[in-house]
């Protein structure tokens, strides 16, 4: 729930997203959902040499289970509201 | 590839017109396999395709199905030998 909360404030930064199988991939975050499934628009593959599948693709849907790191640009992250949040997650749960 | 005709909570879709692209290095195929139900369990990245780009880079070469076939046979085997020989140093414990 929180990341779910934490990735909708998100929306409309610039993100790689790394998928398991070594895939990565550069966009503009269009959406979220529960299950972290995310909605990339202005997609670019990172190395688009080794990976030439999606050259025409420019929107895409992420399924949030095959997600391994979503790179966030460093100055977009309150690192303490995040800290402070989580620990009011694991506080309840 | 194909027309996204349907999609649902998991990610389960229906294509239409559905073919399979088969990219090994520079060569490439596409496997017509008409309509197709995926299981959302498999289902990585629904990409849209915008027409006005182009699919492919230009060098790249198109094969028939046969040859395709070959092609993955010879990556896949390379990439098992890769695998036993790594398997066979970890275990002299070479760095």
């Amino acid at each position: 729930m929180l990341f779910f909360s934490y990735f909708k404030d998100l929306v409309g930064q610039e993100v790689t997203v790394e998928l398991k199988n070594d895939l990565a991939i550069r966009g503009t975050l269009h959406s979220v959902d529960q299950y972290l499934n995310i909605k990339l628009e202005n997609t670019r593959v990172v190395d688009q040499d080794k990976f030439p599948h999606m050259l025409s693709v420019r929107n895409c849907f992420i399924r949030g289970s095959v997600v391994r790191y979503v790179q966030l640009p460093p100055d977009g992250v309150d690192v303490d509201l995040l800290h402070d949040a989580a620990r009011r997650e694991a506080r309840g749960a | 590839m194909g027309t996204l005709r349907s999609f649902d909570q998991f990610a389960n879709a229906v294509l239409e017109g559905a073919c399979e692209r088969v990219i090994v290095g520079e060569q490439y195929c596409d496997i017509p396999l008409g309509l197709y139900v995926i299981r959302g369990e498999n289902v990585v990245l629904i990409g849209e395709m915008d027409t006005e780009r182009e699919e492919l880079p230009p060098h790249m070469i198109r094969v028939s199905e046969t040859e395709i076939k070959r092609a993955q046979k010879v990556e896949r085997e390379a990439g098992e030998l890769r695998g036993t020989m790594r398997k066979r140093m970890e275990f002299l414990d070479f760095d």
